[in-house]
């Protein structure tokens, strides 16, 4: 099954922001506080080891498990929509004190109430569908 | 077996989920959650009324399997892989929540003032979920990523929108957690 691997990556993913306290709505507040070391040291360390590891990707030509190269896309130019975007996603980011990934990561962990969190996420992103070409971008 | 029931310091979980991001690049595939919240959008029919949603979402079918398997993950790490132990906050973020009314900061992942029931199934309470949720929705999807989309696949591709994108996180994040928290919780 093709589709297999992509359940095991994703079960390692859940049990990883699980166990390193991630998809704590605490965590955020205790990060957007700047009062202990730990999410950025989650997300600096992962992004550091990224960084070498995407530059050895580039360098070496990596293939992918289809025997394609394995090439990233670029991000598209612009600034609007990053800088205003991401403010809106971190507002609700801290609000929610849970990010996409963790969201669904909860429900499985037995928070039901955080399907509501995902209904509101479904319809944030519906209505950005709808709007999207009158905002800057 | 101890070690793994027990909260995994973030030297471990950080390039844990670099690996994670690095398997899906060796797979052909990306690393971004929010992008799921676009492709159930398209499932359920969005397309009829945007043209943002007209794509083949099952070319998307492996990111919706990723997120099935996070479900799993996260049965899995609370009923087989966890000790109960209470979240090591700092005691300034603990004592900073009780001024908001938030009581045992740490000792379930989610605070009960905002996820259970009885606090949900109030006016104030639901606004909080569906606003919280509907600005990481829209903010997402705007910004075109979230945390791993952007603050990790994006960063490790040196990518500059990224960089602006994170930047806004924090925007968002500081001033929600600074100045709108204390507004919407306080201590009765």
């Amino acid at each position: 099954m093709k589709l297999l691997k992509y359940l095991f990556v994703g079960m390692v993913f859940g049990i990883i922001l699980v166990k390193s306290e991630a998809v704590s709505w605490y965590r955020i507040y205790e990060m957007f506080k700047f009062q202990s070391f730990h999410m950025y040291g989650i997300i600096g360390s992962a992004v550091f080891l990224g960084v070498i590891g995407v530059a050895l990707i580039k360098k070496g030509g990596l293939k992918s498990i289809e025997g394609k190269k394995i090439t990233l896309i670029p991000k598209e130019k612009g600034f609007t929509r990053y800088l205003v975007g991401g403010s809106i996603f971190g507002l609700g980011w801290a609000l929610a004190g849970a990010c996409p990934g963790p969201m669904y990561i909860l429900v499985g962990a037995g928070v039901f109430s955080m399907l509501i969190v995902i209904f509101g996420a479904l319809l944030g992103t519906f209505v950005y569908g709808m709007i999207k070409d009158k905002l800057p971008h | 077996m101890e070690i793994l029931l027990q909260p995994w310091p973030w030297y471990v979980s950080g390039p844990l989920i670099t690996m994670v991001m690095l398997l899906l690049f060796y797979f052909g595939k990306t690393f971004g959650m929010s992008s799921n919240l676009r492709t159930l959008c398209s499932i359920g029919g969005a397309g009829k009324y945007a043209d943002f949603f007209k794509f083949d979402w099952r070319s998307k079918r492996w990111n919706l399997v990723v997120v099935l398997g996070a479900i799993l993950g996260g049965y899995i790490s609370v009923n087989f892989l966890s000790d109960g132990a209470t979240i090591a906050l700092s005691p300034d973020t603990i004592t900073d929540l009780k001024g908001l009314g938030f009581q045992n900061a740490g000792a379930t992942i989610l605070p009960s003032e905002i996820y259970d029931w009885d606090a949900v199934l109030t006016v104030k309470g639901l606004s909080i979920l569906i606003i919280a949720g509907f600005l990481v929705g829209f903010g997402t999807r705007y910004a075109g990523g979230c945390t791993s989309g952007h603050a990790i696949s994006g960063l490790s591709n040196l990518q500059k929108p990224s960089l602006v994108a994170v930047i806004g996180f924090f925007i968002g994040g500081l001033i929600m957690t600074h100045f709108i928290l204390p507004l919407i919780f306080t201590a009765s």
